[in-house]
Order: C-alpha cells, then sequence, then structure tokens
C-alpha cells in the first residue's frame, strides 16, 4: 500500500519534470471592463474559425490591464482611454513597444428618472455646477442648478473612483481628470446606478450608453449642450449619428486595444488583430457601442500594417473631445 | 417557589431566542435560495453547463467556469490539506512553548484575518513573477492554498487539542514512539475536527474573486484546462496545471454587471452551480468525518 503510494509520486513527480510546458498558440488579452465586452464578442467568433488558437481575456481595469501589458504579461491591453505617461514610461523600460488601436465609441449618458419633468437638457456649465469638488454639501438641490426648478432635493448617481469612466467623465465636465465631488452614490457596477435612478425621481446619474440602451423603459436620457456653436448647436443626444459626427461632445470617447509590437510578430496575434479590426464595427454594435466610421478603421489597419508604434495622445490620458479620423490623420 | 418560576421562565426564554436566531439564519437563506432558482432554474440546461462564453446571453455557458473552480478546488486542497495539518501537528505536538513559537501562534492567527485581496498581491509577486508560474492554474491554486492555510492549521490544533492527554500517555505506556502515538491515537481522533475546519476554509476558497483576480484570472476562456489522465505513458498529464483558467465567482461577477437583462439569468444559474459544488464538497467532508468518527472506540 505505501509502496503503491510512493510510486505514484514518484511517477507523477517525474512527470512534471519531464512534461513539457508547453500550450499551444494563446493569445493573452487583458484590461478594461468597458471594453471586454467587445473583446469577447471577436473572440467568440475568432475561434469559430481558429480552433488551434486559444484566445483569454481578463478584466483587471484600464490601468491594471496597462501594469501587465508593460511589464510583458498579456499581448493586447484593453483600454477605455489612451495610456498615460506613467503607463508610458514604464513600458519603455520593459521595451515594451504598442501599436494604439481605437475600435469603437463609448457614448456616457446623463441619465433621470422618468417622473423627472422638469430636466429639458443641460449645459456642460449646469453639470459642472452639479459635480465639481466645491460643491460637495453646498449644491443639493434642483433649484440650485436653473431658475425655476423645483426646490427639491437632488440626489447624484455615478461611477466609483477605479473607473475609466470617472476619468472621462471628471476630466470632460469638471476639467481635471479625477475632480468630483464626493458626496454621490457611487458603484462600480452601473446596473447599482441604473436601479437608483429608477427609483428615485430626484436622481441624475452618469454611465455608459450602452446601459441606457437596455433599460430604456425604467431611465430617461437627457440631452447635452456644451455652449460651443462650432461643433454643432444645441443641445444633443448620444445617439450614434450625433456620437459620430462629433456633435455630442464632450461625453463620447474611444475606447482603444493596444498590442505589443513584439507579440505583433507573431502569427496568432497578427491573425487576431487583424480580424479584430474588420469585425469591430459589426460586433461593437452589436454589444452595444458605436462603431467609428470605415474610414477610421481602415487608418486603424494601416497602422497596424506598418506597425506604428506610440500613442497619438502622447501620454496625457484621457482627451476630451477628440474624433478619432482628425488624430489618426495627423499621423499618416 | 418565585426563584424557580423565574428559572423555568429564563429557560424558556432562552429556548424561544435561540429558535428564533436559528430561524433568522435560515430564513435569510430560504429567501436567497427561491430568489436564485426563480431567476436561474430556467436558465440551467445542458447547454448551459457545456458551453464557453459568448456575448450572446442566450449561448453563454459556464463550462470553462465550473472546470476552473473544479481544478482550482481540487488542487488547493492537496496543496494546503498536507501542509497544514503538518504544520499544525508540529506546533501542536513537537514545537516547544517558547517566544519564538507565540511568535508564530499569533502570526497565524494574525493571517487568518487578513483580506483576501492581499494573498493575491502576495500569489502575484511570488507565484506569477518570481517563480514565473504565469496566470496559471497552479499559480491560482497555491495563491488559494496561502490563503486557507491559517484557518486549516488553527482548526487542526484546536482539534489535536481536544484530544484527552491520557490517550498519549497511555500509548507511550504500551511503548509507542511520538509518532506511533500521533499517526495511530491523536490524528484519527482528531480527524472529525480537523475536517470541520477544512470544509469552513473550503468553502471560503471556492468563493473568493478578488485574490484571482489580482493574480490574473480571466473572464473569456474558451477552453478546458489539459485533462490530468492521457492515454500515453506516465499516464498523468500535468499541463492543466500551467493553462489559464476563469472561475465561477469571476463568471457570475461579469455577468451581474452587464448592460443586458438576459446575463442576470445567467448570473443566477452559476450561483446555482457554485452553490450545487459547495454541497457537494461539504457532503464529501461530511461523509469523510463520519467515517473517522465511527471508527474512535475509547
Amino acid at each position: 500500500m505505501y509502496r503503491l503510494t510512493a510510486i505514484i509520486l514518484t511517477a507523477a513527480i517525474a512527470a512534471m519534470l519531464t512534461v513539457l510546458v508547453y500550450a499551444g498558440p494563446v493569445v493573452k488579452i487583458d484590461g478594461s471592463s468597458t471594453v471586454y465586452p467587445v473583446t469577447e464578442a471577436v473572440s467568440e467568433e475568432f475561434q469559430k474559425i481558429e480552433r488551434w488558437i486559444k484566445v483569454t481575456a481578463g478584466i483587471s481595469g484600464t490601468g491594471g490591464g496597462f501594469k501587465k501589458f508593460c511589464n510583458g504579461e498579456t499581448d493586447i491591453s484593453d483600454a477605455s482611454r489612451p495610456i498615460k505617461e506613467v503607463e508610458v514610461k514604464t513600458c519603455r523600460e520593459h521595451g515594451v513597444e504598442y501599436i494604439e488601436l481605437p475600435i469603437a465609441y463609448d457614448g456616457l449618458a446623463i441619465m433621470v428618472n422618468p417622473k423627472n419633468n422638469w430636466v429639458d437638457y443641460l449645459t456642460v456649465h449646469e453639470l459642472k455646477k452639479m459635480w465639481e469638488p466645491a460643491s460637495q454639501g453646498k449644491v443639493t438641490r434642483w433649484s440650485q442648478i436653473r431658475h425655476g426648478w423645483p426646490d427639491t432635493e437632488m440626489h447624484l448617481f455615478g461611477p466609483g473612483v477605479d473607473s475609466g469612466t470617472f476619468d472621462y467623465f471628471t476630466d470632460a465636465v469638471v476639467g481635471k481628470s479625477g475632480a468630483s465631488r464626493g458626496d454621490y452614490t457611487a458603484s462600480e457596477d452601473d446596473n447599482v446606478l441604473v436601479q437608483g435612478i429608477a427609483t428615485d425621481a430626484f436622481a441624475l446619474g452618469y454611465f455608459g450608453t450602452a446601459y441606457y440602451e437596455n433599460n430604456k423603459d425604467v431611465l430617461r436620457l437627457v440631452p447635452v449642450d456644451d455652449g460651443n456653436d462650432a461643433d454643432g448647436k444645441g443641445p444633443f443626444l448620444p445617439t450614434h449619428e450625433n456620437v459620430v459626427n462629433g456633435t455630442y461632445q464632450p461625453l463620447a470617447r474611444p475606447i482603444f486595444i493596444y498590442v505589443s509590437k513584439k507579440s505583433a510578430g507573431a502569427p496568432e496575434v497578427k491573425k487576431f488583430v487583424e480580424f479584430y479590426l474588420k469585425e469591430a464595427s459589426k460586433l461593437s454594435t452589436e454589444v452595444g457601442y458605436i462603431p467609428l466610421p470605415q474610414k477610421a478603421y481602415e487608418l486603424a489597419r494601416k497602422r497596424f500594417e506598418k506597425r506604428t508604434t506610440g500613442s497619438v495622445f502622447g501620454g496625457r490620458g484621457a482627451q476630451v473631445g477628440v474624433k478619432i479620423e482628425d488624430i489618426l490623420r495627423r499621423e499618416e | 417557589m418565585r426563584k424557580s418560576a423565574l428559572n423555568k421562565w429564563t429557560d424558556r426564554s432562552f429556548f424561544a431566542v435561540g429558535l428564533i436566531a436559528t430561524l433568522t439564519g435560515l430564513g435569510v437563506l430560504l429567501i436567497l435560495l427561491t430568489d436564485v432558482l426563480t431567476d436561474g432554474s430556467g436558465r440551467l440546461s445542458w447547454q448551459f453547463l457545456t458551453s464557453y462564453p459568448s456575448r450572446r446571453p442566450e449561448e453563454a455557458g459556464i463550462l470553462s467556469a465550473w472546470a476552473g473552480t473544479a481544478w482550482i478546488m481540487a488542487l488547493t486542497g492537496v496543496i494546503a490539506f498536507p501542509l497544514g495539518i503538518m504544520a499544525g501537528i508540529h506546533l501542536e505536538e513537537y514545537g516547544k512553548k517558547n517566544w519564538f513559537t507565540g511568535l508564530i501562534e499569533i502570526n497565524i492567527a494574525n493571517l487568518a484575518g487578513v483580506p483576501s485581496i492581499i494573498y493575491g498581491l502576495l500569489g502575484l509577486g511570488l507565484f506569477v513573477r518570481t517563480l514565473a508560474l504565469g496566470r496559471s492554474v497552479i499559480a491560482g491554486a497555491a495563491t488559494l492554498a496561502l490563503l486557507i492555510l491559517p484557518i486549516i492549521i488553527l482548526s487542526t490544533r484546536e482539534a489535536l487539542r481536544s484530544i484527552p492527554f491520557s490517550i498519549r500517555e497511555a500509548s507511550y505506556a504500551l511503548g509507542s514512539t511520538k509518532w506511533q502515538t500521533i499517526r495511530y491515537q491523536v490524528l484519527p481522533a482528531a480527524m472529525p475536527g480537523i475536517l470541520t475546519g477544512t470544509i469552513l476554509a473550503m468553502s471560503r476558497a471556492i468563493g473568493e474573486t478578488a485574490p484571482l483576480i489580482t493574480i490574473g484570472a480571466l473572464t473569456y476562456v474558451a477552453f478546458l484546462p489539459a485533462s490530468p489522465v492521457s492515454a500515453e505513458f506516465p499516464f498523468i498529464n500535468l499541463n492543466g496545471l500551467s493553462d489559464a483558467f476563469t472561475v465561477l465567482p469571476i463568471q457570475i461577477f461579469n455577468w451581474v454587471s452587464r448592460p443586458q437583462k438576459g446575463f442576470f439569468a445567467n448570473a443566477a444559474a452559476g450561483i446555482i452551480v457554485l452553490l450545487t459544488i459547495t454541497f457537494l464538497m461539504n457532503a464529501v467532508a461530511i461523509w469523510l468525518r463520519h467515517r473517522y468518527q465511527k471508527k474512535i472506540r475509547w
């Protein structure tokens, strides 16, 4: 009995040492949970064609994804904002060069309860008054935002500080990434925000448009006016059209994948990225995002073909009001 | 007379309070179960258990998630169980009582209360990076093993301590060595207690998400770790240990946070599967405990 156990154990250890640790071609992806649904959809379709290539995707957040990516642990990083300076530096230190590819737009929707009959639209200025750090504890009633609005409490809902959506919104509205009042109901789970606004007549909140699309019956979308008539006059709703033609500003942002240049040399990664850019338009629509104009996908394809490395955003992180094809063209 | 009436009343009211306390716990569990079952039972099907993740809720399944959970739990047990029990035996039976063992004891007790994400960071630094195991099944299992090790050590020591010293003395008196005494007298008698502690520890580990996300467990995995049994010599294939994986809590967490309502039903169905695995695991441990208990004849 003991001898048998000993033999099995020895065999197991021997096997562990002799078996070559090789799992076949794998494309490793990690990063933003906002970009994840697109990556999941692309991987799903990709594996129907390329059965022998394994694709894995994680959701450690844009920042968490870049940490692994710049350490050479992943091939592709999902990002809901451009790479930041610190991340650029870490990547350089580890010798990781990257190709930045935009894949879709995500609109941020401003949402109120359907019972709210006073808010017809909001200007960016009014949004700033609602959300800036100086308003904490002071601006708490609807009447303080605009004359004539009811003198009732205002309840704010938004994503937590770890979210790329929070970074982008604060940058776009308050003017400084991460600058927000703290006395609002924060949750990393957007469905909690949906529930909060749906059950509170005095609520207002912001999150990705995909969550509005799936909860149209319990939420009301608010048009936003950026006060800049050069990009279209008047308040706009985050419709497909308004996001693509650049009138829904500043609350529409591009989302990206970053491909390691070294990994791009591997046939499985190359195949996957080419497939991604080919299918991104169709699949991003399917999971609730807004596709880029065809021209932008062509430019991204060229960028990948030429293996153009670096970020067109110059390591400045989230940037407000960018039309992606303009930036890509700048580099042509 | 009045005193005894009061005592009787106290006795009855304590019974009532105890009953209410028990029913509160059971009631909440019942509400939770009914809620999850009504939401998720419609989604439970063979297709759900045998499909990979998908962007379409009705096509998505949890094959990679439950297989990952099964791998991780089995390996966690294999690593943590012997290590924990041996450490417990050493500290309780062999360790001398001095300031050094005192220090170790306090540290182990403290470790049992450390938030799980800290273990995730340790696992990332030690297993994933330093030992270069990558974001693999073995790295995940080793991390969770570390997480539950303190609980297993503590419960092993408690179980050993509850064995009357006279048993050990009787064994020595018959000429047994220390090892023989532990192996044939103390350990079998302490086994039921040790197993109870292990059940609790494993039940904690199966629901963990944070440490596994930290070490890089994934969400989209459309393949299974390589099968541990192979047709060729040496018939054991350990390739699976180095494969990427996902587990049930991560898949459930991802579905709950998606905008499409169809994913909520998937999440509920996933919870049912997770609960079933936990119940099965506990059932095996309880059966083992029962077997050991029957063997004790003092």
